[in-house]
Parts: C-alpha cells; sequence; structure tokens
C-alpha cells in the first residue's frame, strides 16, 4: 500500500505535518480509555465471582458478662440453623480471633480492639442452581437467633457494578468521540489537500481518471499517516499503562482489586494505531468520492 | 486504435448554449457536427468561447441547454460514472499545459497511461519511445520548471497522444512557440491526423490558419458560429 505510486504531491501538505500527532494523541487516549474499560469489566466479573453463590450471617455480640458465651451460643445456633437450609453447601463461622484478623488493616492489634464488642459472621456457601428463598431464610433466621441476620450482598454489590458499568459506558462514549474527532479532522484535512491540489486533481480528472483512483491516492496517504501517528500514541500509552499497573501494584491493604489487563484487552490496545489509519483512510476516501461527485 | 470509419460523426452539437452561474450565456445555440478523422480550426478572437466551447467538448463542463453528442452518446444522459471512458478517448493539449510540476516528463507522459491501470514495464517501453519522437528523448527525468515552453508544449502533446484518442483537441497549441516550432507542431498533427485521429486545434493566429488554408474551420464571434467552412472535394 506504501508502494504505491501517487500522482499527486500530498508529502509536503499541512495535514502530513499535524495528522501523525494528532492520532497519536487520539491512540493514546483511546487506549486509556479502552484499557479502562477492560480493567473494570474484570473488577466487576470478579465482584460478581465473589460473592454469587454466598451469604453472610451477622451476629451482633450479646451483652452481659456472659456475654462471649452466648455469642458463642447465637453463632452455633445459626450455624445448626443455616446447615439445615436445602441448597447450603457450606457453613463457615469465623470465630473472634479471625474476625479481628480481618479488621486489623483499619484498626491495629491493640488490647482496645480486642476488648471491643465485634459482630461475628459466618460464611455460607450456597448452591448457585438451587433457588433459596432469602428473605424468608431472613426472616427464619432473625426469629430463631437473636441478633443475627442475613446478607446476600446483592444491595451494595449492584450500586458498584451499576457505577462500574457507567464508568465503563463514558469510556467506551470517550473511544467514540475520539473517533469522531479523528474522522471530522481526516474530512477537513483531505478537503484542505483538495482545495490545494485542485488544478491537478482536474487534470486527472480530464484525462480519464476515476474517482476513486484519485481517492485511493488520498486514502493511502491517510492511512500511511495514521499508521504513523498510531505507532506513536502506542508507544506512548504502553510505558503510561505499565506505569499505572505498577503504581496499583504497590498499594498495600486490599483497598483497590488486581488492575491486571486481560489479554483482549492487550490485542485491542496493540490493533488501535491499524484501527485509526483504517478510520483515517475510509474517511479520507469517502470525503475525496463525495467531494468529486460535485465535478461534472 | 478504435478510429471509426471516416465520415461518421464523431461530435455534434445542437443548439448548445453554456453559461457560468448567473452570468450571460457565452456559448449561444452552437450547432456543428465533426465527421470522424477531420481536422479543424477552431478560430475566433480572445473571449469569442473557443475555450469554452474545447471544454464541452472534452466534457470539462456540460451545456446549460442544448444537446452535445460524443461518439454517439448524449452526453446528457451519460452517467457520471461513464464519462473517464469517454474522457480516455479524447487528448487534450491545453493552452497553460497543465503539466504536473513535480512530476517528471517521464511521468507526466505516462498519466494517461497510469489511471488506466497500465503495466509499468509497458510505461516504461512505450513513453520514452514518444518522448524520443517529439525530440525529447535527453529529458525523460526533467521537471517542467526545468523544459523551455516550447519543451513544455510537446511534453504536453505527448501527454494527448500517448493514449492514442480518438479525439485530440489542442487549445492555442501554437501560442508559447516561435514559428519554426509550430509549424513543426501543426506537421505532428497532420501525421496524427493521417493516422484517423479527429483533431480541432483551437487558436487565433490567422497567420498559421492562413497557412493551412485547406483545413476547415469553426469560426466563433460572441459565442456563435457565424463561419463554418468545410473541407470542398478538391482538398
Amino acid at each position: 500500500m506504501f508502494g504505491r505510486h501517487s500522482d499527486l504531491p500530498l508529502a509536503g501538505d499541512a495535514t502530513s505535518r499535524f495528522l501523525p500527532w494528532l492520532v497519536a494523541l487520539m491512540v493514546f487516549m483511546a487506549a486509556m480509555a479502552v484499557a479502562g474499560a477492560f480493567v473494570i469489566d474484570g473488577i466487576i466479573g470478579r465482584w460478581d465471582h465473589d460473592v454469587s453463590g454466598t451469604l453472610t450471617v451477622q451476629v451482633l455480640p450479646a451483652g452481659g458478662d456472659q456475654g462471649e458465651a452466648a455469642t458463642d451460643e447465637r453463632v452455633h445456633l445459626a450455624v445448626e440453623l443455616m446447615r439445615k437450609v436445602p441448597g447450603v453447601l457450606l457453613v463457615n463461622a469465623f470465630d473472634k480471633k479471625r474476625t479481628l484478623a480481618l479488621l486489623e488493616p483499619w484498626l491495629g492489634s491493640t488490647d482496645v480492639v480486642q476488648d471491643l464488642p465485634l459482630p461475628r459472621l459466618i460464611d455460607v456457601t450456597v448452591d448457585a442452581d438451587v433457588h433459596i428463598d432469602l428473605t424468608e431464610l431472613a426472616e427464619r433466621l432473625s426469629r430463631a437467633v437473636p441478633g443475627a441476620s442475613l446478607d446476600d450482598h446483592r444491595v451494595w454489590l449492584s450500586r458498584l457494578i451499576n457505577l462500574s458499568r457507567t464508568i465503563q459506558w463514558l469510556a467506551i462514549v470517550v473511544v467514540l468521540l475520539i473517533g469522531a474527532v479523528t474522522s471530522a479532522t481526516v474530512v477537513y484535512g483531505t478537503r484542505t489537500g483538495m482545495a490545494v491540489h485542485h488544478g491537478l486533481i482536474e487534470v486527472l480528472h480530464l484525462i480519464g481518471a476515476h474517482d476513486d483512483y484519485i481517492a485511493r491516492q488520498f486514502a493511502d496517504r491517510a492511512f500511511a499517516l495514521g499508521v504513523a501517528g498510531g505507532l506513536m500514541g502506542l508507544g506512548m500509552a504502553v510505558p503510561a499503562l505499565t506505569a499505572i499497573g505498577w503504581a496499583a501494584r504497590r498499594l498495600e491493604g486490599g483497598f483497590l482489586p488486581s488492575l491486571s489487563l486481560p489479554l483482549l484487552g492487550y490485542i485491542t490496545i496493540g490493533l488501535l494505531p491499524l484501527l485509526a489509519a483504517g478510520l483515517a483512510m475510509l474517511t479520507a476516501r469517502l470525503t475525496v468520492h463525495s467531494t468529486l461527485s460535485r465535478m461534472p | 486504435m478504435r478510429h471509426r470509419p471516416r465520415g461518421e460523426n464523431i461530435i455534434r452539437f445542437d443548439s448548445v448554449g453554456l453559461r457560468y452561474g448567473l452570468g450571460p450565456e457565452v456559448l449561444q445555440d452552437v450547432t456543428f457536427a465533426l465527421p470522424s478523422g477531420s481536422f479543424h480550426f477552431l478560430t475566433g478572437p480572445s473571449g469569442a468561447g473557443k475555450s469554452s466551447l474545447l471544454r464541452l467538448m472534452y466534457l470539462g463542463l456540460r451545456p446549460t441547454r442544448g444537446r452535445v453528442v460524443l461518439f454517439d452518446r448524449d452526453i446528457a444522459n451519460t452517467k457520471r460514472y461513464e464519462l473517464p471512458a469517454l474522457r480516455r478517448r479524447i487528448g487534450v493539449v491545453f493552452q497553460d499545459f497543465r503539466l504536473l510540476d513535480h512530476l517528471t516528463a517521464l511521468d507526466n507522459v505516462a498519466l494517461p497511461l497510469r489511471v488506466r491501470g497500465v503495466r509499468e514495464s509497458e510505461i516504461q517501453k512505450h513513453v520514452p519511445e514518444l518522448l524520443a519522437w517529439v525530440g525529447l528523448a535527453d529529458h525523460l527525468g526533467a521537471k517542467p520548471s526545468t523544459l523551455s515552453g516550447g519543451q513544455k508544449q510537446r511534453v504536453a502533446i505527448a501527454r494527448a497522444v500517448i493514449g492514442r484518442p480518438d479525439l485530440l483537441l489542442a487549445d492555442e497549441p501554437t501560442g508559447n512557440v516561435d514559428d519554426h516550432i509550430a509549424m513543426r507542431l501543426m506537421y505532428l498533427f497532420e501525421e496524427l491526423n493521417k493516422l484517423g485521429t479527429t483533431i480541432v486545434v483551437a487558436t487565433h493566429n490567422e497567420l498559421l490558419v492562413q497557412r493551412f488554408v485547406h483545413l476547415p474551420r469553426i469560426h466563433l464571434e460572441h459565442g456563435m458560429v457565424t463561419r463554418m467552412r468545410e473541407r470542398t472535394e478538391a482538398e
């Protein structure tokens, strides 16, 4: 494609100077948006996977002198009740030591913390294929065990997923806007080029050149500039994404889930220069055809 | 070459009018027909409409009224995508040559072949031959800016004839060259005409017309054909 003969001196046009830089910037921003969309998709998938098929029973601590023993009794009752529910595969009660371990990153491990009346947690694994009436189960649990409640994580998870999906759609809209801006710039650049070379185009036209013969020369040039700019943009995006990934991995305490990019994400980002070049080529070709159609 | 039998009309104008935008008509009720294999002068003073008439003939414009029939095709009924095929049967020598300054003489002459998709090996064989024939064998790689007026003229003529057109239109081809070269160009056109190409040479050089007095002429005044002298049997 790059070796094809060109009759028009397009290499000296202003478009040749600014289009690669513009495409580079566009590909860089698109790479960031695409990476963001893929990472969010992965996070949502992991959240969904981690919490679907699980329930958490929370048992409030009992007061009084025998509070610890009473709380243990409540936990025991709740465990027994949950084990009898059809579809429950595993019931795992967290003792106080394990509960404290969960809180340690936030509250530390001082004696004061150990004396706090902490609620106890029971992790319940259920068969995802078996339907359980969670409302009825929650009522039964709270009646049978004082201070016990059932959490199926759906409320907070659905809000989190909605937020994440919104961000993901925003990223997709950003990519589409970037494509539209690139196309608009190519249209402007191509029309300018056609105006500059109007005389030469007319000569080609009058010696019998089809519209596509002329359009191909603009399209080839736009593709070459798009590839060059796209590779520059990719060259900027890869170190930036690597740096973000490195910084995210350094965060401690499990505040952020893993921000790793899936293989499809790498492939999509790797294809962005070609996609940008293809878009530039197609836009240039259509612009030339549209402009030439007004010639006799 | 697909030259038609001599005598059949290759181009016909019926009551053709032309105006640019909302301006006055620059051509009015132009009616004539050119037989295949003929050689005509198109004469008239500057501003008479010669270049506009040629533009209509090489399909650079469409008439605002009337009928143009070219190679048996009514141009009004011809689709835009069909025009390149008709244009490839026409060679044009523009008044200002309209060579592509960034291309060499060889590449300029090769243009009509390249737009037709002719193989590069064929181009590299035929184009230097033709440039040698017009006396530019030593200037194949020269850019137009380094050529004299006469040399540019010959490159323009070579570009017009490389595709072996059925119809050759030349707009003031002798306007920028001295008398000697003008005569050589006219003899070159006569040779092409003998090979079957229909030729129209637009000029306001009366001296040149008198030298080739045997050739018929279409004379334009104020956008109208005022005289149309055909070749007589004796000629």
